[in-house]
């Protein structure tokens, strides 16, 4: 008999060899208390939450607790159905009225999450003779939903403009086209050239599809995005997002203009055939929405946060992943596997958390250890977090 | 089939592989990419865009799916190119 795990086996390998030096598992962290958007007590220990993806703090947001204990009360625990059952209660309708505002946009569609969003979107918009170009560090759900439909799918180098008009030229000109691409991208905090790309997309003829799953919130003056910042809101056919980020809680959406966006609701597989969200999640997540709109001053915190740690780890001597701070997410390179692991258990024993990104989810084979900051953070948390690393770059010789 | 020998496209497509082949392959039609060259997926990226660019072509990921050893990559270009 094949064991079906065996493909498996080099994986478990790699794992037992790194967990044999005594090294902690990065990957089965347990958060035992959680008392703010920025602190957790881990293994007994009170730690500094620097690897969230909690960038407007709204976790906790006294409004957006009691949405959703309201709509705990009032609707219960779940929905036990589908959006297109009997899935749809008040709060999704009010969570979906809540985005279009946030977005300006005319049509919103929530999903279970925000893999999902991608999944449903990307797989049933673009079909067997159309083509879909992708930045090759696109996320896993964008990947996922390409294999999930039946497009040819055209990936192209990195936030490279030329590259993506070159791959649009080759294409036959009456073929049906979607551009996806990210606002912000997740492993090294960079944001894309959304101007020029957005630009030779429409002129190619083809409809844009932005994720903009890290910068909701935060990026663009009322937290819309990259496509706010640089000004081509108007000429993007389709935003996704998710409520797991900024928002606070958990669930996935696309918002668009195109007139004819309601029939998805039909057609779009990852959104029919499952269960809606819990009542108390869209009502944390239509309080957070609208809050977030009014969310200037904090989104100013969190850029002077995450200037002050760009510069501070900088000046320290490490290696990030950005010259620039384009984001909330602040990406130190490792050399290599084993010393960022060291370089994320030191840490965790000075008591702060961060992510450890590796291959294949990170660029170029890279070790990263990857730092998003919170508008929560106060600029005394970010002085310590720079002691620490400090301390914890010199013990493992990464600086 | 051509002999690759006298083939002046697989000699090209040798051309481009050669800045990829880190352990000095000797390269044949049946050279496989991925148990011969031992490239990874980003290795395999790099070298599709090399080629997309040389021949002003698309090489599609679905097709890239199909593509074993380098003389199927010789016949997916012959044909791309029309």
């Amino acid at each position: 008999m094949t064991d079906l795990f065996s493909k498996f086996d080099a994986l478990i390998q790699q794992r037992e060899t790194l967990l044999s030096t005594g090294q902690r598992d990065p990957f089965s962290l347990v958060m035992e208390e959680v008392k703010s958007p920025t602190v957790a007590v881990v293994n007994g220990k009170e730690t500094i939450l620097l690897g969230t993806y909690n960038y407007m703090g709204m976790t906790f947001d006294p409004d957006v607790i009691a949405a959703g204990k309201k709509a705990l009360d009032d609707f219960g625990t779940g929905t036990t159905g589908s959006r297109v059952l009997n899935g749809t209660y008040q709060g999704h309708r009010e969570c979906e009225d809540a985005l279009k505002e946030f977005y300006g946009f005319d049509h919103a569609m929530v999903f279970s999450t925000g893999y999902q969003a991608n999944l449903g979107i990307i797989s049933t918009i673009a079909g067997k003779d159309d083509y879909v170009l992708l930045d090759i560090d696109s996320h896993a759900s964008i990947y996922d939903g390409c294999a999930m439909g039946n497009a040819q799918i055209v990936p192209f180098r990195h936030n490279d403009i030329e590259a993506l008009e070159k791959r649009l030229k080759r294409l036959p000109e009456e073929a049906g086209k979607l551009v996806i691409l990210e606002g912000v991208y997740s492993m090294l905090g960079d944001v894309a050239p959304l101007k020029e790309m957005v630009r030779i997309s429409k002129e190619a003829g083809a409809m844009v599809l932005v994720d903009e799953a890290h910068s909701m919130g935060f990026i663009g003056e009322h937290g819309r995005g990259v496509a706010e910042e640089q000004g081509v809101m108007d000429d993007v056919d389709f935003i996704i997002g998710t409520f797991s980020k900024s928002v606070g809680t958990v669930g996935g959406f696309c918002v668009s203009n195109h007139p004819k966006f309601e029939v998805m609701r039909l057609v779009c597989r990852p959104y029919v055939f499952t269960a809606s969200l819990p009542p108390s999640v869209v009502a944390t997540a239509a309080t957070s929405i609208r809050k977030l709109m009014h969310g200037s001053e904090k989104r100013a915190h969190l850029w002077e946060n995450s200037r002050k740690l760009h510069a501070g780890l900088k000046a320290l001597g490490f290696t990030i992943g950005t010259d620039e701070p384009q984001s909330a997410i602040i990406a130190v390179i490792m050399p290599d596997l084993e010393g960022g692991a060291k370089m994320w258990e030191s840490l965790l024993n000075e008591g702060l958390y961060v992510n450890l990104a590796r291959p294949p989810a990170t660029p170029a084979n890279m070790t990263l250890l990857r730092c998003s900051l919170c508008a929560e953070h106060t600029s005394e948390q970010v002085d310590e977090i720079l002691g620490m690393f400090e301390r914890a770059g010199k013990a493992t010789g990464i600086i | 089939m051509t002999d690759h020998a006298s083939d002046p496209l697989f000699a090209e497509i040798k051309e481009e592989i050669e800045p990829f082949n880190a352990k000095g392959v000797e390269v044949t039609r049946e050279t496989s990419f991925q148990k011969d060259l031992e490239w990874d997926s980003l290795t395999v990226m790099d070298f599709v865009a090399a080629i997309e660019d040389r021949f002003d072509i698309i090489i599609t990921m679905n097709m890239q799916a199909e593509i074993e050893t380098v003389g199927q990559l010789v016949d997916a270009v012959t044909k791309l190119r029309g």
